[in-house]
């Protein structure tokens, strides 16, 4: 990652505009073709530097929901349960903690009526029980990582 | 107290979920990825555009941009630290602790006794340890008697990171 890497990484956190040509104000603001903008978005997507590129959609916002689910997975059963888990296409996203809780993943519905229904799937095929903890209030987000 | 907040749902329609689908694994990289997702589609560009802009209008989109791998920018600890305050301080509490320049999410969630005693979540970022153990000590003083205990948990490994994802 160089100089404008780093640029280009902070300003892609901050968002780009609705408009045919999104990537020119970045452009012009670096220096660069919008091509190398483009090209270097899709090295650091390669390099896993940046997780996703592109909109960022509220599931509660279309009508689903989300929720943060923990379960106690026993070491040896940590790879399986990992992949029994993540073939849920509604676990957004999935960590190893250290903590009796070692597993701790997000899910997100388009309807709510189906968190319930795929933590009873996620318990059927682990064996596992999952401590289900929705959001009963937000103080703030804003996840910003200046490189 | 303890009412699920469910903020209002707005109307998709058919088009705008084709967008969504078209869209929700990453925005093409081109000098017009609009027009790309357009003609993907069969759509002319100048409605994709309208419908995305009117998605970000109403909050349906939050943003259009990058979501950083933390690890790989440097920053390797992330600490979800968890206390437990008595509810009734929870909101103001956790208004305060969410300002804090390195928390990036704070969040009240329900407890589950007795295995799990902690309402407020504040996740802290650092490039190491040290940095994160310094965040969550400002935390505690700020929490000073309301807590009445708290723990740090250290993320060892991304399993899945993908986002929400519609399914056709």
């Amino acid at each position: 990652m160089d100089n404008i890497d780093r640029v280009l990484v902070n300003e892609l956190q901050d968002g780009l505009p609705v408009c045919r040509r999104p990537f020119d104000a970045i452009s012009t603001r670096l220096g660069i073709s919008v091509t190398e903008v483009t090209d270097r978005i899709g090295k650091l997507l390669d390099d896993r530097v940046l997780s996703r590129f592109g909109p960022m959609f509220n599931a509660e916002r279309l009508g689903g929901a989300l929720t943060l689910c923990a379960m106690q997975v026993p070491e040896a059963d940590f790879e399986r349960v990992t992949e029994q888990v993540n073939a849920f296409p509604e676990v957004a996203h999935n960590y190893a903690r250290e903590h009796d809780l070692n597993m701790w993943f997000v899910l997100a519905t388009e309807r709510p009526e189906r968190i319930a229904g795929v933590i009873a799937e996620i318990e059927t095929s682990t064996g596992c029980r999952v401590y289900d903890m929705p959001k009963r209030d937000e103080f703030y987000i804003g996840l910003k990582l200046p490189v | 107290m303890n009412a699920v907040l469910h903020p209002r749902p707005c109307r998709v329609d058919a088009i705008d979920r084709q967008i969504i689908m078209a869209v929700q694994a990453g925005l093409p990289l081109v000098e017009q990825p609009w027009d790309a997702v357009a003609e993907q589609l069969g759509l002319d560009p100048d409605e994709v555009l309208e419908r995305v802009a009117a998605m970000q209008a109403h909050g349906i989109i939050r943003r259009i941009g990058a979501v950083p791998n933390h690890y790989a920018l440097g920053y390797r600890a992330n600490g979800m630290s968890v206390w437990n305050v008595p509810d009734a301080m929870v909101a103001e509490l956790g208004k305060r602790v969410g300002e804090l320049e390195f928390v990036s999410h704070c969040y009240e969630r329900p407890r589950h006794l007795p295995l799990w005693p902690y309402n407020l979540f504040a996740m802290v970022h650092g490039h190491n340890r040290d940095e994160v153990e310094a965040g969550v000590k400002e935390i505690a003083s700020m929490l000073h008697g309301a807590c009445r205990g708290h723990e740090v948990l250290y993320s060892t490994r991304i399993l899945k990171k993908t986002g929400l994802r519609l399914q056709g």
